[in-house]
């Protein structure tokens, strides 16, 4: 009976217009947008539907989601519950709301340990949001387990996982035992979307609730000290090649790139 | 008290030194001192030399078969003892494959922390400032570290390296690796290649890459003709690749390539941050795209409003006519 634990973020919509992203720099915070929703990290529903093919494959799989942020996450534990999975439990402590990358990965891993025994857990490749990638590998460590990342397949069968790991010029097979931490990427495939019958059966199921307490750990430290967010100024003047025809717009740009010396 | 910077170098499949290395050395020059880099792998103790002429003051080679072919397992107990015995203040990785895979885990085992794909470095003291790409490109985050060492990853081509000077002079370490084969929980049962034709996408001067406004796989031949012209390269946005119209490996963005081109021509795509992430170097984008507000407009240059089918085949005929004259 494979045990799989999913971790999942939640994220400011990635699909924000660049033109309504704004930051406060003074509380060195992403503003949000009026009536755009946050969204689970897309590694994160990645890392989901990693975990239900091999529900598909093997029937008694079990699938535990696992969030670690405050009570908006709540929607997107009911997210990935929709998609299928079995089981969420959101740790939900104010002690953790200004975590960093590695008190999130103690806070995963401590509850991890508490959901024991486990066979495999997934973790994105990284969040959307602050594109760190490194949290998978690191609750990997401190749970002393080994850890394939950046993959774009997941297999599971007794006592062993096989992935491809997607590398620069093509892709390697590696396979470890279990219990194992695996971290998926977009190749893997587009995450399914649950249907209205699921949300209605999510929108039943209970959510566990821990804190800091309950993980048995009595305070978390951060290690890096975020000094500065600000948006780039990445505008440029845009010269537009206008024309009658589509060919004589060809040929104008192809004109002003040789002016340029650009080719 | 730690101090200096240490330097992890990699090697290519073909046995050279990533160029990546060089521009380690020359960040790792302009901010701290002694620069001591690191070669592990197999086959790699020729290299030594090469780090010392861009910029390494001393070298410490770790020349094993039990290294090659990148395993986590493998590298990070050696990764972790040089570190150590190093005891740096600045500890540097490229964000590549390798660098993303093992910087965070020695992280973890040093206690310490890792900014991840920093794009600028720099010293206050003995505190590093690093600074990095957020929210898909639409943000820039600086972060201080709170332990030691501080270990940063560095974007590819962010950084200049030094003048090579073939006359340096510097010390060089043989170390084994001391690791058990036992250690290596993982196993590399297979690796295949799949790579589009013609130039390297991260090395060619010119890009042409298309995205989901082609429409279809087919929509890519077009731009193939025109890369071939210019002597360039495809490359593709993550959408296109992820629908499976073009190799995985021509993928340009966050989560794929970072491209330098001089000349960089984007057709049919919108120009999510995530993919303009991968071009955030390069100075000159050309935008073919039929919608006047797409996002990528604002970073182009050179922008045509138009359909790509109608205007790729006459470029490309001018572009040939050009080159020829």
């Amino acid at each position: 009976m494979p045990h799989i634990i999913c971790c999942v973020k939640q994220v400011p919509d990635p699909e924000t217009p660049s033109s309504q992203f704004k930051v406060d720099s003074a509380t060195k915070k992403v503003l949000p947008v009026p009536g755009i929703q946050p969204v689970p990290s897309q590694f994160d529903t990645l890392a989901t539907e990693a975990a239900l093919r091999i529900k598909d494959k093997v029937a008694d799989t079990t699938i535990t989601l696992l969030s670690v942020g405050p009570d908006s996450y709540r929607d997107s534990l009911k997210h990935c519950l929709a998609m299928g999975a079995d089981e969420a439990v959101h740790v939900n402590d104010p002690a953790l709301y200004e975590a960093d990358h590695w008190a999130t990965a103690e806070a995963l891993a401590a509850a991890i340990q508490k959901l024991a025994p486990y066979d495999l857990v997934i973790c994105g490749r990284q969040a959307t949001d602050w594109d760190m990638g490194v949290v998978g590998a690191t609750v990997g460590e401190i749970l002393g387990v080994p850890v394939m990342t950046i993959t774009k397949d997941v297999q599971y069968e007794d006592g062993k996982v096989t992935v491809e790991r997607v590398l620069p010029d093509g892709f390697e097979t590696v396979e470890a035992p279990t219990p194992c931490v695996v971290t998926v990427s977009n190749e893997l495939g587009e995450p399914r979307y649950p249907q209205l019958r699921q949300i209605m059966m999510a929108a039943r199921k209970q959510v566990k609730a821990w804190t800091l307490a309950d993980l048995g750990l009595a305070e978390i430290k951060n290690r890096v000290a975020l000094r500065e967010l600000f948006v780039p100024d990445t505008s440029v003047k845009t010269e537009f090649i206008e024309g009658e025809t589509p060919a004589e717009q060809a040929e104008k740009l192809a004109l002003r790139l040789r002016e340029a010396k650009l080719i | 008290m730690a101090s200096g910077v240490l330097v992890f170098g990699e090697a290519t499949e073909d046995g050279r030194l990533a160029p990546v290395v060089a521009e380690l050395l020359g960040a790792g020059s302009r901010l701290g001192t002694p620069v001591v880099c690191a070669l592990l792998g197999s086959g790699v103790e020729p290299l030594a030399q090469e780090c010392v002429a861009r910029g390494a003051d001393k070298v410490i080679v770790v020349d094993d078969s039990i290294l090659s072919g990148y395993q986590a397992d493998a590298c990070l107990p050696v990764a972790e003892r040089i570190s150590r015995e190093t005891d740096a203040a600045v500890v540097l990785f490229g964000q590549t494959i390798v660098g993303r895979d093992i910087a965070p885990r020695l992280a973890q085992r040093l206690g310490t922390a890792v900014a991840m794909d920093c794009v600028a470095l720099e010293m206050e003291g003995d505190k590093l400032v690093a600074e990095r790409p957020c929210y898909g490109g639409n943000a820039r985050a600086r972060y201080t570290f709170n332990g030691m060492p501080q270990i940063a990853t560095v974007r590819v081509k962010a950084q200049e390296p030094l003048e090579r000077d073939d006359s340096r002079q510097g010390e060089i370490v043989k170390q084994a690796a001391d690791v058990s084969p036992d250690a290596v929980r993982t196993r590399v049962v297979s690796r295949r290649k799949e790579q589009a034709e013609g130039a390297r996408l991260e090395d060619a001067s010119v890009v042409v890459s298309g995205g989901r406004g082609l429409g279809g796989p087919e929509g890519f031949e077009p731009l193939e003709e025109l890369a071939e012209v210019l002597g360039g390269a495809v490359g593709a946005s993550r959408a296109v690749c992820d629908l499976g119209w073009y190799p995985v490996g021509s993928q340009v963005g966050l989560t794929g390539k970072m491209v330098t081109p001089d000349l960089y021509i984007a057709v049919g795509i919108s120009g999510a941050s995530q993919h303009m992430a991968g071009v955030s170097q390069v100075k000159n984008i050309v935008a073919i795209n039929k919608d006047p507000e797409a996002g990528i407009i604002k970073s182009a240059r050179f922008a045509v409003v138009g359909d790509w089918k109608e205007i790729l085949p006459p470029l490309t005929e001018k572009v040939r006519e050009l080159k020829a004259s």
